[in-house]
């Protein structure tokens, strides 16, 4: 087997910085858009909706984290390889939570039935 | 045979530059390689000398070395820096931080500066665990149980959980920058199927590392604040559950092992491919055997709890998933056989480690079955059947892949050949050694003879002398080492490129490499382990 | 004298990389990955919130309605317009305005230290309430008609409050500290389009700072339906 020799990009040829920029009126809207889950997550919480309610903050809470992810840390732009480390996170917390939770709440299950 | 001095008057990272300075400030990652290697060869040390103290004092049925307080730190803190300050860095920190930018193609790794920062970071670790042990010791067990180590330990548990939360850093940032220079770092041609195993286990123990260790890191933060705030969250007197620590603690610490064997069976399948002059059977499945043992490595941690109060269904979960991740291991066992199968063996010394490795981690993998099962576990939990089951796989398995990778990289990293007929000693007082002090401890363990105490019933003396005698020639069989390695420094042979005709960027480098490793970015068009059209040629070895 | 985006690009280029786009996108990935390792850090309290929530619910409501909501959805207001300025001086970075990037980067600082004072009034106000655990914790529920139904485990909801949102603040503090590092930078004009890498990592971990307390506020401070 032979190494052949390889020329690395010269600084004459074109750089590509991350190209692509996002336009100010875009990260107004979704300035606009958190403003607005915030305001309606505090409205939520004094509405008595029972088990809900939690449910309800939560979703409004990850919809709110999913906009700042995709457009003001860019992951919208970004290569898939980021986009599977956001993933791979959300997932690894999903495991420590769930099987977590399999002790604690099966411990008041009777072993006889 | 060579009676003169030999030097070596190339240019190379060892001599390009002198004085501390050039090494304290190093961004070279074979230099950061060699600052490991002095720091965890003296926490190896450190943490043998407990060990040693622990087997002295159980040659006789009678507590009668130490105290019982004494002999709980002594096994705590021979716990805690052979886990974290020796067998998590190790293969990693030394071998990897070496020739992972070597088998890439690249000339240094991703982030050169964070790489030297996570030793920094590790050595204040190592100094502050080694603090709080000199100043009075910790005794909770490397395993750090609540309400004990929160309420009533009387030890330096703080500082020995600082400690181990600062080298946990190290440790991240080592798995970060693994993880990014095999993504990003690559040269050309070099795709992840032409990948050497080696880089496949580190990236796979990195993932580890990143993702497990901040665990840890935050679980010993809340120990540490129980501790001085007395906040609750693990006491039961105050409305806390003592589980939640273990879990937390078990969610890193199970993982935690698969960082530890994961850069072992790396060297070890770049040792059997290169020994036998073959490639590896099945490349594609031991890669992703890797991948799988990481992955599946995170969802097994309770069945360190089987017997501490989890609901029983839980345990059912995590015993039928723990069966499971002994799966890609045994994949791996086998591939490394059919690999040796029709090539053509040569004995030298790294090949010796590694079929000690393959046989010992078998067994030590196949006791690791048995403790999955919930009914064994319950006879044999807290008993010398696990510690013999994890010095198995941890010391019979890891540390002899750490010998093997040092041993078959030293010529590389230190331009000079190791003799072989000391080494091929060691390696059989190590193999003999090992044996004799462990295996004895399943026939005592499965008798009932419960761990971490130090006085026990009469009945289990021999077993313990047989034990302590074989500990004795291990000690030996690792002195050995230290003493020729550091002889072949100014004694040994002058190591060529490539003394064992192996196939991998790493050896298309002089021995030792300059500080930029190579002159112009190589291009890789050749497929893993190529050995098929490699010549036929003598290998280099030392005298 | 000015120097140009390529003289700038040229002299930030690491001699281990084959050109700045490599480096950029290197480092780029390496903040990614330091992220997902504080994601883990924080998902061991979140695991530990929700396994204390899930079992001891009503000793974490009333925990809960000591929280002034008020202050706290104003400091999730505070966060998510310093994201807004933050991402505005990555962008400005990123098109090569140096003083439009100093000046929103100013702003985001102002921001965090309005949050952090903002931090420092709520925690002073759960300090003199006893609201603190140790030997000193005491709560009241502040309504005589409902005394505390499990005191034990509301004091575990307050240590969990104090180590969430402590380590949360640390963490806001370490980001006020590198945003301030990239002023110093870019009022020496280090940066340019086709450099401007270090602003973008810092800009991520901001934002992660912000999505940690955009969890943070509805589970500790909106658990049931408020009152008063």
């Amino acid at each position: 087997m032979t190494v052949t020799n390889f020329q690395p990009a010269t600084q004459e040829e074109h750089f590509s910085p991350e190209s692509h920029v996002v336009p100010v009126s875009l990260y107004v809207v979704i300035w606009a858009t958190l403003m607005v889950c915030t305001a309606l997550t505090v409205f939520a919480a004094s509405v008595d909706l029972g088990i809900f309610n939690i449910v309800v903050a939560l979703v409004i809470a990850t919809f709110k984290g999913t906009l700042v992810v995709l457009f003001f840390m860019h992951l919208r732009y970004s290569t898939k390889l980021t986009m599977i480390t956001v993933i791979a996170a959300l997932f690894w917390l999903f495991i420590m939570f769930s099987l977590s939770m399999t002790d604690y709440l099966t411990r008041a299950w009777s072993t006889y039935g | 045979m060579a009676t003169a001095v030999q030097t070596v008057e190339r240019e190379n990272y060892l001599n390009s530059n002198y004085g501390i300075k050039s090494w304290l400030l190093t961004t070279d990652h074979k230099r950061i390689a060699m600052l490991y290697l002095v720091s965890i060869t003296a926490m190896f040390w450190i943490g043998g000398f407990f060990a040693m103290m622990i087997r002295l004092e159980l040659l006789t049925p009678q507590g009668d070395l130490v105290s019982s307080d004494t002999y709980n730190k002594l096994f705590s803190m021979h716990g805690i820096i052979m886990v974290f300050f020796f067998l998590i860095p190790s293969v990693p920190a030394v071998i990897g931080n070496f020739v992972i930018p070597l088998m890439v193609g690249a000339k240094d790794l991703a982030f050169p500066r964070v790489n030297l920062l996570s030793w920094y970071i590790y050595m204040l670790g190592a100094i502050t665990a080694l603090t709080a042990m000199v100043t009075g010791g910790v005794d909770t067990g490397w395993t750090f149980y609540t309400p004990f180590s929160t309420t009533y330990s009387n030890t330096h548990v703080i500082g020995a959980a600082i400690g181990i939360f600062i080298t946990g850093f190290s440790s991240i940032l080592t798995g970060l920058n693994f993880i990014v220079t095999i993504h990003r770092m690559r040269a050309p041609g070099l795709t992840w199927r032409r990948l050497p195993l080696f880089c496949w286990s580190n990236y796979a123990a990195a993932l580890i590392m990143v993702l497990g260790t901040p665990v840890i890191a935050i679980t010993l933060l809340l120990v540490a604040l129980e501790r001085a705030f007395n906040i609750g969250v693990f006491n039961p007197q105050l409305g806390g559950d003592p589980l939640l620590f273990q879990h937390l603690f078990w969610f890193y610490s199970h993982p935690a092992v698969y960082i530890m064997i994961l850069p072992g069976m790396g060297v070890i399948s770049e040792i059997v491919t290169c020994f036998s002059r073959k490639r590896v059977f099945g490349y594609e499945f031991v890669a992703l055997a890797s991948i799988a043992i990481a992955v599946l490595g995170f969802v097994v941690w309770a069945h360190h709890m089987f017997v501490a109060g989890i609901s029983v269904y839980s345990a059912l979960v995590f015993s039928l998933l723990s069966y499971f991740v002994a799966i890609p291991s045994a994949v791996k066992v086998f591939n490394w056989t059919a690999t040796m199968y029709k090539g053509s063996i040569r004995y030298e010394t790294p090949m010796l480690y590694a079929f000690g490795f393959i046989g010992l981690f078998t067994i030590g993998g196949l006791t690791g079955i048995f403790l999955a099962s919930l009914g064994l576990d319950v006879h044999v939990h807290d008993t010398y059947f696990v510690v013999a089951h994890f010095h198995y796989v941890m010391v019979g398995g890891m540390v002899m892949a750490y010998m093997a990778g040092l041993h078959f990289w030293w010529p590389k990293i230190s331009g000079r050949m190791y003799p072989e007929a000391w080494a091929k000693l060691s390696a059989l007082l190590v193999f003999v050694g090992f044996n004799t002090t462990f295996f004895p401890q399943f026939i005592m363990g499965y008798m009932g003879a419960p761990r971490r105490y130090h006085a026990y019933p009469p009945e289990f003396q021999v077993l313990n002398v047989l034990s302590t005698a074989g500990a004795s020639i291990l000690a030996v069989g690792y002195v050995l080492p230290m003493i020729y390695f550091l002889w072949s420094l100014r004694y040994g042979e002058l190591a060529p490129p490539n003394p064992w005709n192996a196939v991998g960027l790493e050896w298309m480098t002089p021995s030792p490499p300059p500080t930029h490793n190579f002159d112009e970015t190589p291009v890789v068009t050749w497929e893993a382990y190529d050995y098929e059209s490699q010549p036929q040629e003598e290998v280099t070895v030392g005298h | 004298m000015a120097t140009s985006d390529l003289q700038i690009a040229e002299h930030n280029l690491q001699h281990h990389f084959a050109d700045m786009e490599q480096q950029q996108e290197t480092s780029t990935f390496g903040m990614w990955m330091f992220l997902l390792t504080e994601i883990m850090f924080f998902g061991g309290l979140f695991t530990a919130y929700l396994v204390y929530r899930s079992s001891y619910y009503t000793a974490f409501v009333e925990g809960s309605q000591k929280m002034n909501i008020w202050l706290g959805a104003t400091n999730t207001a505070v966060l998510i317009c310093s994201s807004l300025t933050m991402a505005l001086g990555v962008r400005a970075a990123q098109t090569g305005k140096p003083k439009l990037m100093v000046v929103l980067l100013l702003i985001t600082i102002l921001f965090g230290l309005g949050f952090l004072g903002i931090k420092a009034v709520e925690y002073h106000e759960h300090w003199t309430n006893h609201e603190f655990p140790g030997p000193n914790f005491h709560f009241e529920t502040g309504d005589p008609a409902h005394p505390p139904t499990d005191p034990q485990h509301t004091e575990i909801y307050f240590s969990l409050y104090w180590a969430m949102t402590g380590l949360h603040a640390l963490h806001m503090v370490i980001g006020v500290g590198l945003v301030s590092w990239i002023i110093i930078m870019g009022l020496r004009r280090a940066y340019s389009p086709s450099y401007y890498s270090p602003v973008e990592i810092v800009g991520l971990y901001w934002h992660f700072v912000d999505l940690v307390w955009i969890y943070l506020f509805p589970l500790l401070y909106l658990i049931s339906k408020k009152h008063g």
